[in-house]
């Protein structure tokens, strides 16, 4: 276990236990990691790293949704790294192709990229975010790129603070499914 | 979406928590279990000579092997729905139960006279007992289901697979209290059809449903 792996299991554990910060914290921690094994797959199928951040997206949403099948007496490393790779085969699916992939150690991954720094952090992936219905868009956009508390969110939307998360709830699966089928 | 924004929406997304997959997958096994156990009641009787069966080792063997397949198959469900898990060499636990029913099957060819080995794969009712153990199978086969949802299992036709498996074994198991064929020619073929139904179904309806 290298101390990545150590570091996310502190705040992977503590998020479970309810701590929305320090689960903020372990999924920013994560993404460069996942990034960089995403890039290093696609380029093994002479893909840019362009396409690198569905993968992302797609896996962060996988590790969202499925987080109560890490046992966390386990090390994370090899959990964050199934999920990874389940994804990218998916990916390459809707692509037609049907790939062997080894898995990809994530927590090495960030060491051997060259160019990790290039993060496209500012790629915009906005169509994912269209085919939301408006209800969930309107909240998803407050919540994020507004950066609005759900309290506040509550307020402008004129609903109550439980129907605000139950509707981001319900976004965020949706999300799931529009990635799961989406043909790229 | 930025992926900054996505972090941020799944860092606020904590009203929903779902139960743990171990724990909704033994939830399913106490459900199935108890579904099956009330379809059987309410249509099947248990056979009236089951006293006299119980001493005979034909008929214990019935329970042995369904019993031990379910609890192979249900103790590999609890190993993959973990995403990283691989079950590898464990996956030969599976065939600890038809092991033994092929000791059975050669023992009863050893020890009976051929005449009776034909009456004996027959039976009484065969095709009703083949639909009596897929019956009583659906009610642990959708339990198993509804837990693995909160799975993540790496291979989702596998997970499909051994759900069915370990729903075929206690549908079987529970059946084994109606049966009066006890020759493990019967069990051989009837049994395994409808065990081999059960896993084929769940092997499609975990690719289908069990994929995230």
């Amino acid at each position: 276990m290298n101390a990545f792996e150590e570091e996310w299991a502190v705040l992977m554990r503590a998020a479970m236990a309810g701590d929305e910060a320090a689960y903020g914290t372990f999924l920013r921690a994560v993404t460069p990691s996942i990034r960089a094994a995403a890039r290093r797959n696609l380029a093994r199928f002479g893909l840019g790293p362009s396409e690198a951040e569905d993968v992302v997206q797609d896996t962060l949403l996988a590790i969202h949704l499925k987080r109560q099948t890490w046992d966390s007496d386990r090390p994370i490393g090899p959990w964050i790294s199934a999920i990874c790779r389940n994804k990218f085969i998916d990916q390459m699916r809707r692509r037609g192709k049907s790939p062997q992939v080894p898995i990809e150690d994530v927590s090495e991954s960030l060491a051997a990229e060259d160019t990790a720094s290039g993060a496209l952090d500012g790629y915009d992936v906005s169509r994912m975010l269209d085919q939301l219905n408006e209800k969930q868009r309107n909240v998803v956009r407050f919540l994020t790129i507004e950066g609005a508390s759900v309290r506040q969110t509550a307020e402008r939307l004129n609903m109550t603070e439980g129907a605000i998360r139950v509707t981001l709830h319900r976004a965020v699966k949706a999300l799931a499914v529009i990635y799961r089928e989406q043909k790229t | 979406m930025k992926t900054d924004d996505l972090i941020a929406a799944l860092a606020k997304d904590q009203a929903v928590r779902s139960p743990r997959p171990r724990t909704a997958i033994i939830c399913a096994l106490v459900a199935g279990g108890v579904i099956a156990a009330i379809l059987f009641m309410s249509m099947l009787s248990h056979r009236p000579d089951i006293a006299e069966a119980a001493q005979t080792y034909r008929f214990l063997f019935k329970f042995i092997f369904t019993l031990t397949l379910a609890a192979s198959a249900i103790g590999l469900v609890l190993q993959i729905f973990r995403p990283e898990a691989s079950p590898g060499r464990r996956l030969w636990l599976i065939a600890l139960a038809p092991g033994m029913l092929l000791a059975a099957v050669l023992a009863e060819l050893l020890v009976m006279p051929s005449s009776t080995w034909l009456p004996g794969m027959i039976g009484i009712k065969p095709l009703f007992c083949f639909f009596a153990i897929c019956s009583l199978s659906i009610g642990p086969l959708l339990a198993f289901f509804a837990a693995l949802r909160y799975g993540a299992p790496s291979n989702p036709g596998l997970a499909g697979a051994l759900a069915g498996l370990s729903s075929a074994g206690i549908g079987a198991a529970l059946f084994v209290f109606h049966c009066p064929n006890d020759s493990p020619l019967f069990v051989v073929v009837w049994y395994s059809l409808a065990i081999g139904l059960v896993t084929l179904i769940g092997y499609f309806a975990g690719k289908r449903w069990l994929a995230w």
